[in-house]
C-alpha cells in the first residue's frame, strides 16, 4: 500500500518588542534568573496587565503578510491551567477571536509551488523556564521569559512531505524578518515549532490519529523526526495496531521520539474571556496606516532583481533568504558593482566565509564598501579574481582596508605584457617535455604551463593575458 | 447543574489540590449552592441580548513599548517560600 503523511504545523514565535506583552520588563535574551520580572509578569495578586501596543502592531502586520484577514473586533481569553512554567496559573491567549485568520503561505519545493492555509494566528504571553536540579530533587523556576510575547501560528492539515514544511517556515522565517516583527533564531527558542502528523492511505480523504512532536530545535530536526514519525505510525497501522493520540517528545541525540506521560485531563483548559484586557477594535485607518507602512518582502524583492538586474531566479532566491544579505547586495548595487559580480561574490564567498565561521549574515563585519572596492579593482584589472579572494579572506573578519592589504603584500595584477611574455617564455624553455605533449594532442599540458607561470609571478598575473599569450608563443 | 464528588476530585486534581474526605462534602455543596445562582440568571430571556465579555465600556487600552526597570529579584523572591537566591524552588515537575 503507498502512504501519505499528512501535517500541520503550530509555530511560536517571539515577537522582537522592547518589553514583555503585558509589562514593562526587558525581553532581552540571557540575563542572570529571574531579574527580567516584576509583580505583574509573575502574577502577584492585584496586579493589572496592560497590553504593549507594539505587540498589536506586530501581530496586524505578520497577519498582513501572512495573507489573512485580520480580525476586526477582538480580545483575550484566559487558559487556565496549573503548572509552575506560569505563576499566574493561567496563560492569555486568544481562542475565540484570534487577531488573524484564513491565510496563505505561498512555497516553492522541488516538487513545485503549492499554497500552505492558515488556519489562525494569534497573540499569547511565553511562559517562564524550568530547570530540574538531580543533587536537591527540587526544579528551579526563572521567570525572565515569562511574558514575553508570542504569536502562535496554525496552519491547516497541507502538508505532505518534510520538504514542504521546511520550505514553508524557511518563507515564514524570510517574511517575519523583513517585516522585522521577530528574529527567528531557532537556536535561542524565538521561532519554535510543533508537529501535528499523521497517515492515511494514499486517495483516502479521511485524516487518521495524529501525533503532536514538541522540542524541535532545527530544520534538521524537524525534517527527521518528521520521517521518523512517519515510519513509526506505518510500522505501527502494518502491524495491525493503532496510533494513539499523544504528545511526543524528539531526542536529537538519539534520533527518535517518545510519548510524553501526559494525564487524560491535560487538555482541559476551561478558556474563558479574559476580564483583565479590554476588548480590541481596529479601524480601517489603523489597518491602512500598517498596510502602506509593509516593507517590500522577499517575493517583491526576487521579482524585481529579476527584472530590473536581470539575475538568474536562483541567484534573487539565495539573496533573498536574508534580510541582512538582500540589503548587504543592494548596498553594494548602490556603490556601483555590477549585480552579476556582487551576487557571485554573495553567494560564493561572503556565504561561504560565514558557513565556515558559524555566522548569520546580520552578524557579518564585511561592510559593502569594503567588498564594492574588491570587485572594482577586479574589474579595474588591477587584481585577479584567485587573488581577489585571497584579499577577501584576509579583511573578511575585520573590515579590514583592502588598498591597504594589497600594497602591502604587494598583490596588484602584473599588467606588464612584457614581464608576462618574458616568464612564459622561460617556462617553455624549463618545460619541454610537456610543450611536446601539448603539441601531440594533451591538452592538460596546457593547464600545467599556465600553472607554472602563475608560479612564476606569485599569483599576481592576469590569467587571461597569460592564456593568449602562451596559446601565441606554442603555435608559434 | 449537579455537583458530584466525582467532579469535585476532578476539578481539584486540575488545580493541584488535595481536598480532605471532609472538606469535599462541603465543598460539594457550596459549589452547588454558587451554580445555583446561574439557574436564576439562566431565567432571565437572553433573546436578542448580545453576549458581553466585559462589564466596563472601555477598549483599546494600551502602553507604549517602553522598558521600566525590573523589580529587585531579592524582593521578587522574598515571598517565596523557597527561593535559593536566584530562583523559585518548585517541586519536581520537568519529565
Ligand atoms: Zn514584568
Amino acid at each position: 500500500m503507498t502512504w501519505e503523511t499528512v501535517i500541520g504545523l503550530e509555530t511560536h514565535v517571539e515577537l522582537a518588542t522592547k518589553t514583555k506583552i503585558f509589562c514593562g520588563c526587558t525581553t532581552q535574551f540571557g540575563g542572570a534568573p529571574n531579574t527580567h520580572c516584576c509583580p505583574v509578569c509573575t502574577g502577584m495578586p492585584g496586579t493589572l496587565p496592560v497590553l504593549n501596543r507594539r505587540v498589536l502592531e506586530f501581530a496586524v502586520k505578520a497577519g498582513l503578510a501572512l495573507n489573512c484577514s485580520i480580525t476586526r473586533y477582538g480580545k483575550f481569553d484566559r487558559k487556565n491551567y496549573f503548572y509552575p512554567d506560569l505563576p499566574k496559573a493561567y496563560q492569555i491567549s486568544q481562542l475565540y477571536l484570534p487577531i488573524a485568520r484564513d491565510g496563505a503561505v505561498p512555497i516553492h519545493t522541488d516538487a513545485g509551488d503549492k499554497a500552505i492555509r492558515i488556519h489562525e494566528l494569534h497573540m499569547e504571553e511565553d511562559a517562564g523556564k524550568l530547570v530540574h536540579d538531580p543533587w536537591i530533587d527540587q526544579t528551579r523556576a526563572d521567570y525572565n521569559r515569562c511574558g514575553v510575547p508570542l504569536i502562535e501560528i496554525v496552519t491547516e492539515p497541507d502538508f505532505r512531505t518534510a520538504d514542504e514544511v521546511i520550505a514553508y517556515l524557511e518563507q515564514l522565517k524570510e517574511t517575519l524578518q523583513y517585516l522585522g516583527v521577530s528574529d527567528c533564531k531557532m537556536q535561542e527558542g524565538s521561532l519554535r515549532c510543533d508537529v501535528n502528523l499523521s497517515v492515511r492511505p494514499l486517495g483516502s480523504s479521511e485524516l487518521g490519529t495524529r501525533t503532536e512532536m514538541k522540542n524541535l530545535s532545527s530544520f534538521k530536526a524537524i525534517a527527521r523526526a518528521i520521517d521518523y514519525e512517519a515510519r513509526r505510525q506505518i510500522e505501527r497501522i502494518t502491524e495491525g495496531k493503532r496510533v494513539v493520540q499523544e504528545t511526543r517528545r524528539w531526542d536529537e541525540n538519539k534520533d527518535a521520539s517518545y510519548a510524553m506521560r501526559s494525564k487524560e485531563d491535560a487538555q482541559d483548559y476551561r478558556y474563558f474571556p479574559e476580564p483583565d484586557i479590554p476588548p480590541i477594535e481596529l479601524s480601517e485607518a489603523y489597518l491602512d496606516g500598517l498596510r502602506a507602512g509593509l516593507p517590500e518582502l522577499a517575493q517583491a524583492k526576487r521579482a524585481r532583481y529579476q527584472a530590473d538586474y536581470g539575475l538568474p531566479e536562483y541567484d534573487c532566491r539565495m539573496i533573498t533568504s536574508d534580510k541582512a544579505l538582500a540589503a548587504f547586495f543592494e548596498a553594494l548595487v548602490a556603490l556601483g558593482a555590477p549585480p552579476k559580480q556582487g551576487a557571485n561574490w554573495i553567494m560564493g564567498e561572503v556565504l561561504g566565509a560565514l558557513s565556515a565561521r558559524g555566522l548569520e549574515p546580520r552578524d557579518m563585519k564585511l561592510t559593502a564598501p569594503t567588498l564594492a572596492r574588491l570587485i572594482a579593482l577586479v574589474s579595474e584589472g588591477k587584481l585577479n579574481r584567485n587573488t581577489a579572494v585571497k584579499v577577501f579572506e584576509a579583511v573578511f573578519d575585520t573590515d579590514g582596508d583592502v588598498d591597504a592589504y594589497v600594497k602591502e603584500h604587494g598583490l596588484e595584477q602584473v599588467n606588464d605584457d612584457g614581464l608576462v611574455r618574458e616568464i612564459c617564455a622561460k617556462v617553455l624553455a624549463a618545460n619541454p617535455r610537456s610543450v611536446a605533449d601539448f603539441r601531440g594532442g594533451k591538452d592538460k599540458a596546457f593547464g600545467f604551463l599556465v600553472g607554472q607561470v602563475m608560479r612564476e609571478l606569485k599569483g599576481k598575473a592576469n590569467p587571461q593575458a597569460v592564456n593568449a599569450i602562451l596559446s601565441q608563443l606554442l603555435k608559434g | 447543574m449537579n455537583i458530584t464528588a466525582e467532579l469535585v476530585d476532578y476539578l481539584a486534581g486540575l488545580s493541584r489540590l488535595e481536598v480532605q474526605e471532609g472538606d469535599r462534602q462541603a465543598m460539594t455543596a457550596e459549589l452547588e449552592r454558587i451554580l445555583a445562582y446561574m439557574d436564576v440568571l439562566e431565567r432571565l430571556d437572553t433573546q436578542g441580548v448580545e453576549p458581553m465579555s466585559h462589564v466596563f465600556p472601555v477598549k483599546n487600552v494600551l502602553r507604549e513599548d517602553e522598558v521600566i526597570p525590573s523589580q529587585a529579584r531579592e524582593e521578587l523572591l522574598a515571598g517565596s517560600p523557597a527561593p535559593d537566591g536566584e530562583a523559585f524552588l518548585v517541586p519536581k515537575t520537568v519529565e
